[in-house]
């Protein structure tokens, strides 16, 4: 878990510096959430379970094996090929549309228990989704069905500029689990190992039948929003700074070290492989071809007459075979 | 002039049993779901009640609760269940009671089903086919007879299926279930029992984006959709009394559309009206138009023609026969469009 938290740092971290060289667009940095994405999906099976991200989480979760991190710089590049996470991977891409995907973890889960499949939906959203229409009908319908998804709200504090105390009036954010006739936790989204706890408890409700869970991991958004967002304007002072002394790579790390389980030389050796997994994802996305009359694929499992004469026409104005 | 067109792509006979629409969509259902396992329906009272126009009636006590539910009243949750449902598998048939109410789910439509495909180049597709009725004439509140179609069409990624006729709302429902692309299915409302038919026994395919000729005649086209094609024809036969030969090509599908038949329409018979029950304004009748202009233009022999509802919302119950198309608002149309000298 420990490596996977930094992988993703250096990963974000990297990304950052490409959006700021011009290379990429926008991004949203994972500093502060990686226990929480990687506690949880550490609970998880990738031969049975689907994780369903926002669009932090793809930069650790490499549970689900270097793939998604591959796919995610291409995601991040403006290549098609970056939302189609290659089947038996059961993650999918990046959701721009808040807390839409709540609903299609909740369709998902719903199809593993009518087909009779094995497995748990694990999907991450965060607390300002959390007042869409969309997370209230998934929470209804997932406590109506009883369906094996686990709903996990990492709380970072912050939707861009808007602040917990905007989004609700409930006292947790876990609370509102009351009204779907689910359970609700909370947990501390900064320690990777309480995290791991409650998912794996929620996950074996999943699986055992028992239905639904809603977690609520408080962490902190320890970078902006994204790389066009400037945190200065709005996060009161000292705040960050308090919270960085919560930052789960310190902790984490100091917890291992206290075990003997960590060093300097695992340290270093961490973030090597760190450098090198956005490396080589880099390398792999920044190497992909593409047409541009590819704007036509994948619309329809067959274009249709009228989408193949707009493509013969654009071919023509490109000056390109199709 | 040119031969007759086909007279119908559509080979009910009269030895086929005569149903009503309503009939004819619950009869596919029960034989896709027979068909084919993963096939499940499900919506707001589709399952106890059997659906409130009786369009889903007896397919829960055949195939059972896990294959016929009744959901929670929430359009989005029905559409984005919709939407994981297929991706693990599932052939999903949800239903919205009425097609006005797709408002509440529409960032689950056009934002996430409809580019499922696309957004995850080509892992996931999308094989549901979301039944709605809609369309005026029955005097229903507020948003149950808007036509949305105009918008539907504007959205990349989603079929939109519009049946004039039993025999066709057999063989495209038929034909979206088993479609791997999400289907818009609209179902007219005054055609549920209004329009009876026959229809063929057994399995019956209607391919999407071939038009079929509801009748035929030389002078002038008239080209509807859906319960228009029904009004349509009471006003080709009221015109053939005064000796007008109007030809009725009913689209049956707007996307795909059929783009041929209507620019051979166009050339055999130079005029044209579109009928639509919606607002003008960016509309369907409008897209039908600029195609005719980029593909015929120089066929016509008058300027093409809507005949629509209004810029307005759609009316209460005792404005709405004004709104709507009628026989005599098209047979109108057509005088005036004939009187047109190149």
């Amino acid at each position: 878990m420990m490596c996977e938290m930094i992988k993703g740092r250096i990963a974000s971290d990297r990304l950052w510096s490409l959006q700021r060289q011009g290379q990429i667009g926008t991004i949203a940095p994972i500093d502060g959430q990686e226990a929480t994405t990687v506690g949880s999906t550490w609970a998880l099976d990738p031969a049975v379970d689907w994780v369903i991200p926002q669009y932090r989480e793809s930069l650790a979760l490499g549970r689900f094996g270097p793939d998604v991190l591959d796919r995610f710089a291409a995601w991040a590049l403006g290549h098609p090929e970056g939302g189609h996470l290659p089947d038996p991977i059961r993650v999918f891409p990046p959701q721009i549309s808040l807390a839409t995907q709540i609903l299609h973890a909740v369709g998902l889960a719903w199809s593993l228990k009518l087909r009779g499949i094995a497995g748990a939906v694990l999907v991450f959203f965060g607390d300002g989704s959390s007042s869409e229409g969309d997370f209230y009908e998934a929470g209804n319908l997932a406590g109506v069905l009883e369906v094996p998804v686990i709903f996990l709200c990492s709380n970072n504090g912050w939707a861009i500029s808007t602040p917990t105390s905007r989004q609700t009036a409930a006292a947790s954010f876990a609370a509102k689990a009351e009204a779907f006739g689910i359970p609700g936790v909370t947990v501390d989204g900064m320690d990777p190992i309480a995290v791991h706890e409650v998912v794996s408890a929620a996950r074996d409700r999943a699986v055992t039948g028992k239905g639904a869970t809603l977690i609520e991991a408080v962490n902190y958004r320890l970078n902006a929003h994204t790389t066009a967002d400037d945190p200065t304007r709005y996060v009161p002072a000292g705040e960050l700074e308090a919270a960085k002394e919560r930052d789960p790579l310190v902790t984490f790390r100091r917890q291992l070290e206290a075990r003997g389980l960590w060093d300097r030389d695992r340290q270093a050796d961490a973030e090597r492989a760190g450098a090198a997994a956005i490396d080589n994802a880099w390398n792999w996305a920044t190497a992909l071809p593409l047409e541009q009359t590819a704007l036509f694929d994948h619309v329809f499992a067959a274009p249709t007459q009228r989408q193949r004469r707009q493509r013969t026409d654009l071919a023509a104005y490109l000056g390109v075979e199709r | 002039m040119s031969p007759e067109p086909a007279r119908s792509t559509n080979p009910a006979s009269t030895a086929d049993p005569t149903m009503t629409m309503v009939s004819a969509i619950n009869d596919t259902l029960r034989a896709e779901m027979a068909r084919d396992e993963r096939v499940m329906v499900f919506g707001e009272d589709v399952a106890l009640s059997g659906g409130v126009f009786r369009a889903t009636e007896g397919l829960l006590e055949q195939f059972g609760e896990d294959r016929v539910v009744d959901m929670p009243l929430a359009e989005a949750a029905i559409l984005g269940a919709a939407a994981g449902l297929a991706a693990g598998g599932m052939v999903p048939v949800p239903e919205i009671q009425f097609l006005g109410f797709s408002y509440q789910a529409m960032h689950q439509l056009a934002g996430q089903i409809a580019r499922f495909r696309y957004r995850t180049w080509g892992r996931f597709e999308m094989p549901i086919t979301i039944r709605t009725p809609f369309g005026g004439g029955v005097r229903t509140p507020e948003l149950h007879s808007d036509s949305l179609e105009g918008q539907l069409t504007n959205i990349a990624g989603l079929k939109v299926v519009t049946p004039a006729t039993a025999a066709d709302a057999k063989g495209l429902l038929t034909e979206a279930i088993r479609d791997p692309d999400p289907v818009v299915f609209l179902e007219p409302l005054r055609g549920y029992r209004g329009v009876k038919g026959p229809v063929p026994r057994g399995e019956y395919r209607v391919p999407f984006g071939k038009a079929r000729w509801a009748t035929a005649g030389n002078d002038v086209t008239i080209i509807a959709w859906s319960y228009q094609v029904e009004v349509a024809l009471r006003a080709a036969r009221s015109l053939a009394e005064q000796g007008v030969e109007a030809g009725v090509l009913d689209l049956r599908t707007l996307v795909p559309l059929d783009v041929e038949q209507i620019v051979e329409a166009v050339e055999r018979t130079g005029r044209v009206v579109v009928v639509e029950e919606a607002v003008p304004t960016g509309g369907f009748a409008a897209e039908i138009i600029a195609t005719i202009n980029e593909h015929a233009f120089w066929s016509l022999e008058a300027p093409p023609v809507r005949v629509s509802g209004y810029d307005t919302p759609y009316p209460v119950g005792q404005l709405e026969d004004t709104y709507v198309p009628d026989a005599r608002r098209i047979e109108h149309a057509v005088l005036a469009l004939l009187e047109v000298q190149p």
